[in-house]
């Protein structure tokens, strides 16, 4: 999911001269032999914008991998954790990329929080044919052999928020969506879900992600006058939002739904009389009861300390993802990514997580997983409403066989 | 077109214009009477902004915090120019470009491992009214009612004392400023503290309506540049009159279009007027108008 500039042209250009110098060593991520720890590598913007989603998502990448080493690592070997600021720069998650690839031989790479810097990402880590984890939920529909994707997709965590919408709260729609690849994607599933579900959408707008001006927004969303807005806003920059929709006293008759609130910690910044009643739709929430979270809330609070900031579905994800890829090594019993894929796409590899089963369905290399309805409380955390589990990739599904069609290697979008 | 939209659309302009007002009007005083350009000024914003935020956590009434924040942002202004920007007076203009710009890095992160990244901000407050189909909120208006205090007191401030007297001397001759007994290191100081000052009363007066976070002076800093360059020397009101007319230009083709095309707009309008008038709005002006 989430932002940044692109600068696309520049990132392919980099990535070039990036796999141009290395693709002479490509090939031998996970063949090192020997007992020594096992490189692994984390690419998270720690500085700059985007270090809002970084810093909690390397939090638990840290913990997670502590985790694995402290039940032993796997076959028998540590795992030593090489970890990148990408510093909110697309071409640094390039840059870093092909150096956790080549130089420190990582047996799997994983990282970027952006739709952007995926994409620069993956085109770099399939020519060194490193196997690559994005633990991020996103817009939904990337079909690629060397990745496996451990966040939820649109039509996971989308669909039952529209559907929730239409039905509680009014079937007149009006979409304000951050200018870039996840707002704008969103936007069309939020359109082809709300007709599905009888709703319409109105009006939509699109605020590019530096900008912190909504006044004409609000304008337009007072015109039309809808029973909820749908807000794909991302980062910091998007907050005043919310706050001048409370300012306005809007919020007595629009309900606010959204697929990305929370993510940055919005309910942390914002007081509880601006975010309360917001609905959202992840896989995890702080406020899930169940065995695994009670424990990791523990393992983090004795990490972070017990007065640390909200931990956010984006950063549960980086467990996911870390925990699935030693659970498939084990599995393979080899850090070969052949052998990894063959376990991944056998469909029977899952793991009891903090945020419910994660099942990895093995065609599409996404995950199936239970996703929760959820309100901003007053106390800065989440109410949760209703929890539907076991959600399968559903779109990915449609498009994407990478068992039978292991060379397809494509970003399916509804439009 | 109806009256409310009219009105609605005025109160925007009018927002926009005194938010440009407030995030640019020290930057300007700080470049037009020193030569300095404050690349940490986005971040003496986010101080300004921290000290209202921690302030009122603390259980100090909100208005009492605003005061603190200009306050609190002046003394670390006075500390950074005895510290550092005294140290590259009369040095290539590079120099303090670079030093601030690393001191508004060390600010950000700093203010990252000491608070957060996402810390817990304050609620606009005051309400709205009502204006046909359009909800205004009432501090919008607070804020335009500042920006235009603000403008009021510095010109007194530089017309009326002293100090304004002593800095505008030094600002037209340095040399004979100092040659005429005028301690010009202090006023230095003061200088820079005043414009560091307004920098934190910015962020005091915007804590309530944007997102307090570490990285918050970047988006701000942008658009006080322009307005800044644009303003041209007079450093109060070619400021104020640069901000009137982006403000105005950005707001009227955002109402009509997108905020894209909006944003687009002003930085058009900007290089159109600066090609016509390299001098900004104010540079004919007489050379000694603030």
């Amino acid at each position: 999911m989430a932002p940044l500039s692109a600068s696309g042209r520049r990132a392919a250009i980099l990535a070039t001269a990036v796999l141009l110098t290395t693709s002479a060593c490509a090939g031998n991520a996970a063949g090192k032999p020997g007992d020594g720890p096992i490189p692994v590598a984390s690419i998270l913007d720690l500085t700059g914008p985007l270090s809002i989603y970084g810093t909690p998502k390397s939090n638990v990448a840290k913990l997670a991998v502590d985790d694995i080493n402290a039940s032993g690592g796997v076959l028998g070997r540590k795992l030593k954790l090489v970890a990148y600021d990408s510093q909110s720069q697309t071409d640094k998650n390039v840059e870093y990329a092909g150096q956790a690839a080549t130089k420190d031989e990582a047996a799997v790479v994983m990282g970027g929080i952006t739709s952007a810097s995926r994409e620069a990402m993956r085109p770099a880590l399939q020519r060194t044919r490193t196997l690559y984890f994005y633990n991020s939920l996103y817009e939904g529909g990337v079909c690629d052999r060397n990745q496996v994707i451990t966040g939820e997709t649109a039509s996971q965590f989308l669909d039952p928020l529209i559907n929730y919408a239409a039905a509680n709260l009014g079937k007149k729609m009006y979409v304000v969506a951050a200018d870039y690849n996840y707002g704008r994607i969103s936007t069309q599933w939020i359109q082809k879900y709300a007709a599905q579900y009888g709703a319409k959408v109105v009006g939509t707008d699109f605020v590019s992600l530096d900008s912190g001006d909504f006044g004409a927004v609000l304008n337009n969303i007072q015109r039309e006058a809808p029973d909820v807005v749908v807000s794909v806003l991302v980062g910091s920059n998007h907050v005043p939002f919310y706050r001048e929709f409370a300012a306005k006293g809007l919020g007595a008759k629009i309900k606010i739904v959204s697929p990305s609130f929370g993510l940055g910690n919005e309910q942390e910044i914002l007081s509880p009389a601006e975010a309360k009643g917001i609905v959202t739709s992840y896989n995890y929430y702080q406020e899930l009861d169940n065995p695994a979270n009670k424990a990791f809330r523990e393992k983090y609070a004795a990490a972070y300390g017990a007065k640390h900031a909200y931990i956010t579905d984006l950063a549960v994800s980086e467990w996911n993802g870390w925990h699935l890829w030693a659970e498939a090594v084990r599995k393979a019993g080899s850090l070969d990514r052949d052998k990894v894929l063959k376990v991944i796409e056998s469909g029977t590899l899952s793991i009891d997580s903090p945020s419910g089963t994660i099942k990895v369905d093995g065609p599409t290399h996404h995950v199936t997983e239970d996703i929760t309805l959820a309100t901003v409380n007053d106390k800065r955390g989440f109410d949760l409403l209703k929890t539907f589990p076991a959600q399968p990739p559903q779109y990915e599904k449609t498009v994407c066989d990478l068992v039978r069609n292991p060379t397809l290697n494509r970003a399916f979008t509804p439009a | 077109m109806p009256l409310d939209y009219l009105a609605n659309a005025g109160t925007n302009i009018l927002f926009d214009v005194a938010t440009l007002v407030l995030v640019s009007l020290g930057l300007s005083i700080v470049f037009g009477m020193m030569g300095v350009i404050n690349m940490a000024h986005g971040e003496f914003i986010m101080i300004g902004a921290f000290t209202v935020v921690l302030a009122v956590r603390q259980g100090v009434p909100l208005w009492a915090a605003m005061v603190a924040g200009p306050v609190v942002t002046g003394l670390v202004g006075v500390v950074t120019e005895r510290l550092l920007i005294r140290r590259l007076y009369g040095k290539r203009i590079e120099g303090t470009l670079l030093a601030t710009f690393g001191l508004g890095l060390i600010l950000q992160q700093g203010a990252t491992l000491l608070l957060g990244s996402s810390p817990e901000g304050i609620a606009t407050p005051l309400g709205s009214f009502s204006l046909g189909r359009y909800s205004i909120g009432w501090y919008s208006l607070v804020i335009v009612a500042a920006a235009l205090a603000l403008v009021g007191l510095v010109l007194l401030l530089f017309l009326r004392t002293r100090y304004g007297l002593l800095a505008r001397a030094t600002m037209q001759n340095r040399a004979m400023a100092a040659n005429l007994g005028i301690d010009t290191s202090r006023i230095n100081m003061l200088t820079f503290g005043l414009g560091s000052a307004l920098a934190g009363a910015a962020g005091a007066l915007l804590a309530p309506v944007v997102a307090v976070v570490p990285t918050m002076g970047i988006p701000l800093i942008s658009s006080a540049f322009i307005t800044v360059v644009l303003g041209g020397p007079a450093v109060v009101t070619g400021t104020a009159a640069s901000a009137g007319l982006l403000g105005l230009v950005r707001q009227v083709v955002t109402l009509l279009s997108t905020p894209l095309l909006g944003t687009a707009a002003l930085l058009v309008a900007a290089t159109v007027i600066l090609r016509l008038l390299p001098g900004g709005i104010s540079g004919r002006y007489r050379r000694t108008t603030l």
